[in-house]
């Protein structure tokens, strides 16, 4: 347990404070709208239409470290993402489409792209 | 009546469940793999990644926790920045309201797996005819955990045994989520929600940088789509009649 670059309760400390604001986040909405209260219309039709809009956001998440203005120009991201997209069209394969998409995007940053 | 309880068992709904969460099966073992190695690089062993993945269980969060075990940076900036990377989830929640109401002894746990994977899964799939919600959902997300959980450990030997370069390994996550919008995109109808989902998120990229914009695209969502929410374009009840059509 040397190796440790922190102590091992300043760890044990780390982990627990990442787990429970982790969870905090998640809790918040059904602490705020508990089981038995009603609730209101906004939230209902929020609840329709976020999912999508989350999606969408998740998806520029994932891509917020690419550099489209230097090197290597977001292209490894362009190109694997839109394999990812054409295949899913194509075969409405999850497996498929997440598989090769992943291991072209792991060639073209490692071999490609370097 | 009999029958309904034989489809009830957890065997059945395991069964049930275990199809779907394929996809999150292999983005899960990939990254979580990679979670592993990086852990193991600065000198966690395998039972500290089980743990973390146990009692966290976030994919982004804890790549960035990794960072956190350096006495440079303080336990008040762990949490904050732990909070900052997954205030997104506030927004799993509030459209699972009505989901978990009836989910019961399960809920805590289902509140607790909330994750980015597990929560878009719960959009892609419905619960089978005469099965309990509850504990379908429970049954996917559980799958989902193990899965993060075995990832994590095997990455975090693998990266200690074998040395192996995962760069770009986490593209999973990424194509889970492109699977997802394009599987959304081409079953609804409505496709206002998904635009302004993306386009308010890179407009918020672009102005406060990569490290802070999740909050203030979080923000433009909710005001457009509160704002928009009677407006033609946003075809939001009719979406919802296709869909049960279907």
């Amino acid at each position: 347990m040397s190796n440790l670059p922190v102590s091992f309760w300043r760890s044990v400390i780390i982990i627990a404070l990442v787990a429970l604001t982790t969870f905090a986040t998640r809790a918040i909405p059904f602490i705020l709208f508990p089981d038995g209260k009603e609730i209101p219309k906004t939230v209902q039709y929020l609840g329709k239409v976020l999912p999508a809009a989350v999606i969408g956001m998740l998806v520029v998440y994932c891509f917020k470290s690419a550099t489209p203005m230097q090197f290597p120009f977001a292209l490894p991201e362009l190109i694997a993402g839109a394999v990812v997209v054409l295949l899913h069209i194509w075969k409405r394969n999850n497996l498929l489409s997440i598989g090769v998409g992943t291991v072209l995007y792991m060639i073209l940053v490692q071999y490609v792209f370097v | 009546m009999i029958i309904l309880e034989k489809q009830n068992t957890f065997k059945a709904v395991f069964k049930a469940a275990f199809p779907h969460t394929i996809p999150v099966m292999t983005g899960y073992l990939f990254i979580g793999i990679a979670f592993g190695v990086m852990y193991a690089e600065k000198g966690y062993n395998f039972i500290w990644a089980g743990i973390m993945s146990l009692t966290v269980y976030a994919g982004s969060g804890q790549y960035l926790a990794v960072d956190f075990f350096d006495y440079a940076v303080s336990l008040l900036q762990v949490v904050f920045l732990t909070f900052m990377v997954n205030v997104r989830h506030v927004f799993y929640g509030l459209s699972l309201l009505e989901r978990f109401k009836h989910a019961k002894k399960f809920k805590p746990y289902l509140v607790f797996s909330l994750t980015d994977e597990t929560y878009s899964l719960y959009f892609l799939t419905k619960t089978p005819e005469g099965m309990n919600e509850g504990k379908f959902l429970f049954a996917l997300s559980i799958l989902d955990q193990s899965y993060w959980i075995i990832g994590s450990i095997i990455g975090s030997v693998a990266g200690t045994l074998i040395p192996f370069d995962s760069t770009g390994i986490d593209f999973a996550m990424t194509a889970l989520f492109l699977v997802i919008l394009t599987e959304q995109w081409l079953t609804s109808k409505n496709h206002f929600p998904a635009v302004v989902g993306v386009i308010c998120s890179v407009l918020c990229l672009l102005l406060f940088g990569k490290d802070s914009f999740v909050l203030p695209s979080m923000i433009c969502i909710l005001s457009i789509l509160l704002a928009f929410k009677k407006s033609p374009i946003n075809k939001h009840e009719e979406t919802e009649k296709g869909a049960e059509k279907k």
